[in-house]
């Protein structure tokens, strides 16, 4: 191992900039003429809009424009669009109403974007909007997940009757029903996976700059995904041809998924800044980022495990409404079906598995991946009915998960909900996990925790992910509108230092480390001499961006192709130079030797010779810079077990996340500090959810968490050190062995904590955020 | 925000002079919940009178049996004093876990107490210790200054220079936070003085009041136990998304039974 290659515990390069406050985010970007925009929001979920008086606002100080979807129809700017088709149980494709970047003639939710008032200032802009005179006609509103569908409730779109977007059936619901019937036992649970908002740090911004001379937009913007952004916004909403748009991701605060989208703010302020032919910057604020952004999760479901005499997993069933909001977002349909139930299989050899996903529409803001997207939602489902099921069988809750295991020598395994798992050994990973939580010792602390007064409990969750997003062909068998390859482009320069160009987007995983100790690795450059350029499609060659746990495992194995191909002309360039047979040339750690021999040639200077060609080999192209683009094969698929343990007051219901252990198998570690990291947050992120976070509207579709004084984040005096362990298996289909790690905590975490609280008080289910009046009725109950 | 005329005089007559001046004036302490309220447009004012400057409003003083603190103090500077922490453990404890540092750093006594929000920590402890009120123009009893929410005994334009809080034989303050913004969903400030038990509550009602109730059960027996069978009123009770209004009653209790404890 070079001492900065993989495996090396590296600290982050771009902590640098950052702790000197050198970050450069869109919000630092401030350009010369530069205009404000603000967006005039619903107050209501949903009415019709009867007219819009913008004269007033026109006419008031310093603003440059009012602009309404009448204004963006006509110049012929398209709806934002869904990108995945999901085809429901009447053969059709999901209902997918027509998703205006400014509204035409309706609102659909609270924040629903209803005009743009461009000014000289921000606070011009605002005293404009609120001279914007909308008639409105408020409409009931459907807030509820549950009963969205249900008769009597108002019809949100004309396209979808009942307020349903798709029903979707998947598995053999016969057998499953014939395995049903003969079962020994059939354990059941419903549950809700509680909204959230997913709050990434930096809300979101946007400056749109048009060159009149050149016709080109830049749009500065916080994204996940550049290149994703430019397709979109060029193919689908005509905001210019693909060339002629340009779209920077520089810094950016933070995404766990809600920048991945193509929302109406950065459609606008790219549209805008044409229209007035000036530059236009927005930049939302909190308040915005709860109302607008996309949400996460939002599913009512019921599960049902069929189970022989031994515990044995026989058959399961899942009914699940899940909520996508007012709109379609961008990937929102592939969320709750082919992201959630093709995991719904977990780490057992269940043999039959059905499902029905009804995916519905409400007056509420759009919902779409979010940290783990689909997977946690699965997981949250199929843990809590283990545990369940643990309970309804007396067995311990690791006996019954080893029962059921995929036992390590059936890999590669074909689950019976599409995915093939490649690698995995479910069973080290619980061992080693019940090993570093002393689960031996549990019951003598939760005697001692009993002392105190306090009732303690302890809870496994042991998950698999579906990550290293994802081979394009089944991407596009699924309905997917894109191919979800990665690439990069490793260039030396002529004095030998590289610049290392990638699709991904780093926005807080340390990429620009990670990716430098490949290279380091593979090429033998010193660390400090390897840049990684990301986030501009005027410099990057393409990309898919950063999402799903996919950018090393997708994204990495492409720089590793580029590096493979530089190694390659390298060899040709260097035999010339030592006048030695190509096939003589081997290279390690950074030199071209001629075999058996002391002659030895640098990479460095192999690079300087293919800029400066005066003695080169024939036929051999100079320069010293090669892209590659990465198809996976096959998802990557990461497991592990998270054990959990809380202390209850039974007082107050306050849970005290106590001990909490995670073993994952994340395949090869290239950055063990960064990986850990990625654990410990997405642990925060899962402790987040199962106790504090709980995105609310009211029955008339009011946004009653709206700030950070009603929705509560975790924050570090609620997680406790983290024991953390890691269990590998090499993953055969990926060239650098390696799975993803960034998800895996907030799809592990939401269970393991409920299931401890379960434990403690001896309930059969708590609902989460298990806020402490839950937990408090929840033992009053129990008692 | 509105646009609106800012001013920082530096002594209490000044200010006094130009809130009566001004058309729809508004004194600014700390700002806490002022300068958000502002930022989200809720709150226009023509004028803001900052009392920042006025070095007659700062300060900590311990005087034999009284600790006054001037209205302008920050909620830090009343954490860390030794003085305060010697005489009102109770009080540099409860100011020590007001909101978070920033907000603790610019909040001040005299901005909590003249806002009252009905889940604010200090009116708790100054009804319960039988503080006293001083603003420029009278004093007022603690116990009478709190008069409903976001309402005081305060007169138009009337300034609080300082509390006085007369030092207690034990008091301690139990606070169940809101976990999202922290502010009091439950607080109870029980202290045992010369003259018997006294009681406040915050969060759990409309506004922070003397819990007459809980001092009674206490009156001859002031531990724990006492309140076994204590009920809060239900109906009472202030219900939102982060508790109802049983489960506030219920806490009530158990903020009670533990700060009589804290108090041995």
């Amino acid at each position: 191992m070079r001492e900065q290659g993989i495996g090396a515990s590296v600290r982050r390069k771009e902590d640098q900039r950052f702790l000197l406050g050198k970050g450069r985010y869109t919000g630092d970007i401030n350009v010369a003429g530069q205009t404000h925009a603000y967006f005039l929001r619903s107050p209501h979920a949903h009415a019709v809009i009867e007219g819009i008086d913008t004269s007033a606002a026109t006419a008031a100080p310093g603003v440059v424009a009012v602009l309404t979807g009448d204004d963006l129809a006509a110049d012929g700017i398209g709806p934002l669009i869904c990108g995945v088709t999901v085809t429901s149980d009447d053969g059709e494709p999901h209902r997918a109403p027509a998703h205006p970047a400014l509204a035409q003639g309706k609102v659909n939710y609270v924040g629903d974007h209803v005009a743009v008032v461009i000014a000289e200032t921000l606070t011009q802009a605002q005293d404009a909007a609120e001279l914007v005179d909308v008639k409105y006609r408020p409409l009931p509103a459907v807030s509820s997940t549950g009963e969205a569908a249900s008769e009597g409730q108002q019809q949100i779109h004309d396209v979808a009757p009942d307020n349903v977007c798709f029903n979707w059936p998947f598995g053999d619901k016969a057998a499953n029903d014939e395995a049903f019937a003969s079962a020994h036992r059939i354990s059941s649970i419903e549950l809700t996976n509680n909204r959230m908002v997913t709050n990434p740090m930096e809300p979101r911004a946007a400056l749109g700059e048009y060159n009149s001379g050149t016709e080109e937009i830049t749009l500065h913007m916080t994204t996940q995904n550049p290149h994703v952004h430019r397709l979109v916004l060029a193919a689908f909403n005509q905001l210019a041809p693909e060339h002629k748009l340009r779209v920077v991701g520089p810094d950016v605060g933070g995404g766990f998924g809600a920048k991945i989208f193509v929302y109406a703010e950065e459609l606008v302020v790219g549209w805008a800044c044409r229209k007035v032919n000036r530059p236009v910057k927005w930049t939302g604020d909190r308040s915005e980022a709860f109302m607008a952004d996309a949400h996460g999760r939002d599913h009512v479901s019921r599960a049902e495990m069929a189970l022989d005499e031994n515990g044995r997993f026989l058959a399961m069933r899942v009914q699940t409404t899940a909520n996508l909001g007012a709109y379609l977002s961008t990937f929102s349909t592939m969320v709750p079906s082919y992201l959630y139930a093709f995991l719904l299989a977990g780490q057992y050899a269940t043999p039959l598995i059905y499902s029905e996903v009804k995916a519905v529409f409400t007056n509420t803001a759009p919902v779409d991946a979010s940290r783990g997207a689909g997977r946690p939602e699965a997981t949250y489902l199929l843990e809590r009915l283990v545990d369940v099921c643990a309970a309804d069988m007396d067995l311990d809750p690791a006996e019954i998960r080893r029962r059921n295991f995929i036992p390590k020598d059936a890999f590669p395994y074909q689950t019976p909900v599409v995915q093939c798992y490649d690698s995995g050994d479910y069973e080290a990973a619980l061992d080693q996990a019940m090993e570093l939580a002393d689960y031996a010792g549990f019951a003598a602390r939760a005697e001692e925790a009993r002392s105190r007064g306090k009732l303690r409990g302890i809870g496994f969750s042991s998950y698999v992910e579906a990550c290293g997003i994802a081979p394009s062909a089944a991407v596009g068998q699924l309905g997917g509108g894109v191919g979800l390859w990665e690439s990069a482009q490793v260039r030396f320069n002529p004095t030998g230092n590289v610049q290392v160009f990638t699709g991904t987007h780093s926005h807080g995983q340390g990429h620009e480390t990670t990716f430098a100790q490949l290279v380091c690795d593979q090429l033998g450059v010193p660390f400090e001499n390897i840049e990684v350029i990301h986030g501009d499609t005027a410099r990057t060659q393409f990309g898919m961006g950063t999402y799903g746990s996919r950018s090393l495992a997708v994204g990495g194995v492409a720089i590793a192709k580029a590096c493979d191909k530089l190694i390659a002309k390298g060899r040709k360039i260097a035999a010339h130079a030592m006048e030695a047979a190509e096939g003589d040339i081997e290279f390690a750690d950074g030199n071209y030797t001629v075999a058996g021999t002391d002659k030895s040639m640098n990479i460095a200077e192999v690079a300087f010779t293919a800029y400066v060609p005066h003695n080169y080999p024939e036929g051999v192209e100079p320069g010293f810079d090669e892209n590659a683009f990465f198809d996976p094969m096959n998802f990557s698929f990461p497991a592990g077990t998270h054990i959990c343990e809380v202390e209850v007051d039974p007082d107050t219901g306050v849970v005290e996340i106590a001990d909490y252990t995670a073993v994952d198998d994340f395949g090869k570690l290239v950055n063990p500090m960064i990986v850990e990291g990625q654990v410990h947050g997405g642990i925060v992120h899962g402790i987040g959810q199962a106790l504090l976070e709980g995105c609310r509207y009211d029955s008339d579709g009011q946004l009653v968490t709206a700030s950070f004084m009603d929705y509560a984040m975790p924050r570090a005096d609620n997680a406790p050190d983290f024991r953390v362990g890691y269990a590998p298996t090499d993953p055969p289909h990926n060239p650098l062995g390696v799975k993803g790690c960034g998800e895996a905590g907030a799809i592990g975490a939401p269970p393991a904590v409920i299931n401890a609280i379960a434990n403690a008080i001896g309930a059969r289910h708590v609902e989460m955020p298990a806020t402490p009046e839950t937990v408090w009725r929840a033992c009053q109950s129990a008692a | 925000m509105y646009s609106f005329s800012y001013h920082r005089p530096a002594s209490v007559a000044e200010a006094a002079d130009l809130i009566a001046n001004a058309a729809d004036g508004k004194l600014v302490a700390g700002g806490q919940t002022l300068l958000p309220t502002m930022k989200h447009r809720l709150a226009s004012p023509s004028d803001v009178i900052d009392l920042g400057a006025i070095a007659e409003l700062g300060g900590i003083v311990v005087n034999g049996n009284i600790v006054t603190i001037g209205a302008m103090t920050p909620h830090a500077e009343v954490a860390a004093s030794g003085e305060v922490q010697e005489a009102i453990p109770a009080l540099a404890a409860l100011a020590g876990n007001i909101g978070d540092p920033a907000v603790r750093n610019r909040g001040t006594i005299g901005g909590s107490i003249a806002n009252n929000d009905p889940a604010a920590d200090y009116p708790a402890a100054v009804i319960a210790l039988g503080a006293t009120v001083r603003t420029n123009r009278r004093e007022i009893a603690g116990e009478d200054f709190f008069t409903g929410m976001f309402e005081t005994a305060l007169e138009e334009d009337e300034i609080i220079v300082a509390v006085d809080f007369p030092r207690p034989e034990a008091a301690a303050y139990m606070k169940f936070e809101n976990p999202a913004s922290r502010y009091a969903i439950v607080g109870v400030f029980i202290a045992r003085t010369a003259v018997g038990a006294r009681a406040a509550i915050t969060g759990a009602t409309d506004c922070a009041h003397r819990a007459h109730q809980l001092e009674e059960a206490l009156a001859n027996d002031f531990s724990p136990a006492a309140l076994d069978d204590f009920q809060a009123p239900v109906d009472r009770m202030n219900a939102d998304i982060h508790a109802s209004a049983e489960y506030r009653a219920h806490l009530v209790r158990v903020m009670a039974q533990r700060a009589v404890a804290a108090c041995a």
